[in-house]
C-alpha cells in the first residue's frame, strides 16, 4: 500500500498466559506523528517493541513501508528508537553515542563525525560532543538520544515516553521540539505515551489503547470530543459522564453521556436565562479546586452523580471562589456537547 | 514516652556526645581494623622486607642480622630465580585468560540466558567447588591427571594422551581452582548490564557481534580485570597445585617455600618479588577503573 510507513495486522503478543496485546490492526502514513496512548500495561510499548524488532509477535504480521517484517531482527530493520531511559551507552561520549550507528554501518570516519556533529548541533548540544553521558542532565541526554536516533534518518522513529523522567517545564518545552523536529526532517514519529495532554498536543492522529487492544483511533479532536468507547471517555480528559437517571432527567435519554468540563457554565441557581437549546442540571458545590488561570467545580447533581465544570478565571480571584463551596448552583450548556458514548445504554 | 526521652542513660549521654563529634565516631570505628591493617599486615610485609637483607651462615643455617644486598643481588644474577619468576607470571597470566575464556560464556548464560529464577540457584552451583578443600580438588586432578588416568582414559579413543604432571597440568588445574573467582565478578557485571543498550545497539544497525564488541565487553571489562586479580595472584602465589601435579616444575611459590627453613632471608628476597609483580599488576588494572567499582 501507497504512502503507508507501517502496518499492523492483527499483532498478538502473549507471555505466559497473560495477553499482552492482543490483535492490533493499525495503519500508520509516512510522515505521520503518530502516538499510542493509554495506561501502563495496555500493551502500547510492546506494540513499540515489535515494531522494532525486540520482540517476536506470538502471531500477526508487522509491515513497514509495503514489506513484511515480522521475521527479521532489529538491525535488519530502517527503524530507530528513543528509549524511555535514553539507553546512552556510558562508555562513549556524545559524539560517540550519536556516531555509533553510522559506524556500524560503515559511513567513513570524516563523514560520520560530520553528520554526529550536524546532529548535536540540531539539538543545540553542539559543544558536548566529547563529555559522557552521565555528565549530562536528564533533558540533554534525551536530546543526545534523539540526535542518535535521527542520524542515520530511518524511515521511521520510534518513541517510548521520551519525555517521561523529565521535569514538567523541561517536557512542555521538549514537545514543542520534538513537534518542530519531525516536521522538519519528515520522518514518521511513533509515540508511546501515558499522558493524554502530550498526545493531544503533539499528534497528528492517535490511538488509545486498553488492555491489549486499540479503543480508537482518530485525530486529536476526534478521540477528544468524539471518544468511541466510555474508556476512551474516561481516559482521554476529565471524566466527566452522566449515567442512567441523571441522564435521563438532564438529557432526556437513559444513556452514558460524555460533557467535556470546559463546555460547562455555572450559573447562580436563581439564573433563569432559559436559552434555547441548552441542557440545565441543579445541584451542590461540593469542591472548588483553584487552578490559578480557571477553577474546576466539582458538583452533585440533584438528579444524582456529579460533573465536573472548568471555568476560566476572568473576573474571580481565589477568595471569590472559595465562597463557592457549598453554595446552590445551575450547570448550563449546549446540547451539541451532550455526547453519547458508542456502545453504552 | 517522654519519659525515656529524657533520661539520659549513660549508653545515650555517649550516643549523644558521638553524634556531636563525627570525628571521634569516626576514629572509634576505624581504629581496630586500621590497627590490624597496620600491625598485622603492614608490619610483616615490612619484616618481611627488611629480612631480605639480612644473612644465613652457610654453616649452621641460623639467620645472621648483617645487612647488605647479596640476596637481591642473586636474585638478579641467578638464571634460574630469574626463570622461576618468568615461568611464575606465565603461569598467572596463562591461568587469567583460560579462566577469563571459559568464565565468559557461563557468566553470559547465568546472567542473560538462564530464566531469573534459575540465576540464584546457578551461581551457588558455581560457588560450591569452593566449599570442597583445596586439598581434594587437587589430589583429585592428580588421579586424573595420572598415566593412565580418567583423562587419558578419555582421550585414548582419540589417540591422544593426557598431559601428564608438569607445566600444563599445573595452569590446568589451577585454571580449574580459581575459575569460581572469575565467573563471579563476570556474571555481576552482565547482570547489571542494562538490556536496553543491547537493544539500542542492535536498534542502530549493529549485529550481535557487533553489539558483544562494541558494548557488553568494554562493559564488562572491568569485572573482568576484578576477577584477573583474584586468578592472577592465587596462581602467582601457589604452591602447593604445583606440587602435586607439576612433577618437576618449580613455581616461585615452592622456592620460597624450600627456603624457609634453609634460607630465611633468601626466602623473603624471593618473597618481595610476588609483592611487587602484583602491585605492578594492580596498578595496570586500575587503569581499567575496576578498582573504584569494587
Amino acid at each position: 500500500m501507497e504512502g503507508m510507513a507501517i502496518r499492523l495486522q492483527n499483532l498478538r503478543k502473549t507471555f505466559g498466559r497473560t495477553e499482552a496485546v492482543a490483535g492490533v490492526e493499525l495503519e500508520i502514513a509516512d510522515g505521520e506523528f503518530f502516538s499510542m496512548l493509554g495506561p501502563s500495561g495496555s500493551g502500547k510499548t510492546t506494540v513499540l517493541r515489535m515494531i522494532a524488532g525486540f520482540e517476536a509477535p506470538t502471531s500477526g504480521t508487522v509491515e513497514l513501508a509495503g514489506s513484511d517484517v515480522t521475521r527479521l531482527a532489529p538491525f535488519e530493520r530502517d527503524v530507530h528508537t528513543v528509549f524511555q531511559d535514553y539507553a546512552l551507552f556510558p562508555h562513549m561520549t556524545v559524539e560517540q553515542n550519536v556516531a555509533y550507528g553510522l559506524k556500524v554501518r560503515k559511513v567513513p570516519k570524516p563523514e560520520r563525525l560530520k553528520q554526529a556533529r550536524e546532529a548535536l548541533a540540531s539539538v543545540r548540544l553542539a559543544d558536548f560532543g566529547t563529555r559522557r553521558p552521565s555528565q549530562l542532565s536528564g533533558g540533554q541526554r534525551q536530546r543526545v538520544a534523539l540526535a542518535r536516533a535521527l542520524v542515520g534518518r530511518p524511515k521511521v522513529l520510534l518513541l517510548d515516553e521520551p519525555l517521561g523522567a523529565l521535569d514538567l517545564k523541561l517536557r512542555e518545552q521538549m514537545q514543542v521540539e520534538l513537534k518542530a523536529i519531525q516536521r522538519e526532517v519528515g520522518i514518521t514519529f511513533v509515540f508511546v505515551t501515558h499522558d493524554q495532554e502530550e498526545a493531544l498536543t503533539m499528534s497528528d492522529r492517535i490511538a488509545v489503547f486498553n488492555q491489549g487492544r486499540v479503543e480508537q483511533v482518530g485525530t486529536p479532536a476526534q478521540i477528544y470530543e468524539r471518544p468511541a468507547t466510555p474508556f476512551v471517555a474516561g481516559f482521554v480528559g476529565t471524566s466527566n459522564l452522566l449515567t442512567d437517571d441523571a441522564a435521563e432527567q438532564v438529557v432526556g435519554d437513559r444513556a452514558t453521556y460524555s460533557i467535556r468540563p470546559e463546555k460547562i457554565r455555572v450559573l447562580k441557581e436563581s439564573a433563569l436565562a432559559d436559552e434555547p437549546r441548552h441542557s440545565r442540571a441543579t445541584g451542590t458545590v461540593a469542591e472548588v479546586v483553584y487552578l490559578g488561570d480557571a477553577t474546576r467545580f466539582l458538583v452533585d447533581l440533584d438528579a444524582g452523580g456529579r460533573l465536573t465544570a472548568l471555568q476560566q478565571n476572568l473576573e474571580t480571584s481565589s477568595e471569590d471562589v472559595a465562597a463557592f463551596r457549598g453554595s446552590r448552583v445551575t450547570l448550563q450548556w449546549h446540547q451539541r456537547h451532550n455526547f453519547r458514548v458508542p456502545g453504552t445504554r | 514516652m517522654t519519659d525515656t526521652a529524657h533520661a539520659a542513660g549513660p549508653v545515650r549521654r555517649l550516643a549523644g556526645i558521638l553524634h556531636r563529634r563525627p570525628r571521634l565516631q569516626l576514629s572509634l570505628l576505624l581504629s581496630a581494623p586500621l590497627a590490624w591493617l597496620v600491625l598485622a599486615y603492614l608490619g610483616s610485609l615490612t619484616v618481611l622486607f627488611l629480612s631480605a637483607f639480612w644473612t644465613t651462615d652457610a654453616f649452621t643455617s641460623n639467620v645472621v642480622k648483617v645487612w647488605n644486598t647479596d640476596n637481591f643481588t642473586a636474585l638478579f644474577t641467578t638464571d634460574v630465580y630469574r626463570q622461576v619468576a618468568l615461568r611464575s607470571v606465565g603461569v598467572a597470566l596463562a591461568v587469567t585468560v583460560l579462566c577469563v575464556l571459559i568464565a565468559f560464556p557461563i557468566a553470559f548464560y547465568t546472567a542473560r540466558i538462564a530464566q531469573p529464577r534459575w540465576r540464584p540457584l546457578l551461581v551457588v552451583a558455581i560457588l560450591t567447588p569452593l566449599w570442597a578443600s583445596y586439598l581434594v580438588k587437587a589430589y583429585a586432578w592428580r588421579l586424573i591427571l595420572a598415566q593412565g588416568g580418567l583423562l587419558d582414559w578419555l582421550l585414548g579413543p582419540l589417540g591422544i594422551k593426557g598431559p601428564g604432571y608438569g607445566l600444563t597440568a599445573t595452569v590446568l588445574v589451577l585454571t580449574y581452582l580459581w575459575l569460581p573467582y572469575m565467573v563471579l565478578p563476570i556474571h555481576a557485571g552482565l547482570e547489571q548490564l542494562p538490556a536496553n543498550l543491547l537493544d539500542a545497539s542492535a536498534d542502530l544497525g549493529a549485529r550481535t557481534g557487533r553489539t558483544f564488541r562494541a558494548v557488553v565487553l568494554p562493559m564488562v571489562l572491568p569485572s573482568v580485570a576484578a576477577g584477573s586479580v583474584f586468578t592472577f595472584s592465587l596462581s602467582l602465589g601457589d604452591y602447593i597445585a604445583v606440587q602435586i601435579v607439576g612433577g618437576k616444575t618449580q613455581l616461585i611459590g615452592n622456592l620460597i617455600y624450600s627456603n624457609i627453613t634453609l634460607d630465611l632471608p633468601l626466602a623473603a628476597a624471593l618473597g618481595t618479588v610476588p609483592v611487587v609483580i602484583i602491585v605492578l599488576y594492580l596498578l595496570a588494572v586500575r587503569r581499567t577503573g575496576a578498582l573504584s567499582s569494587l
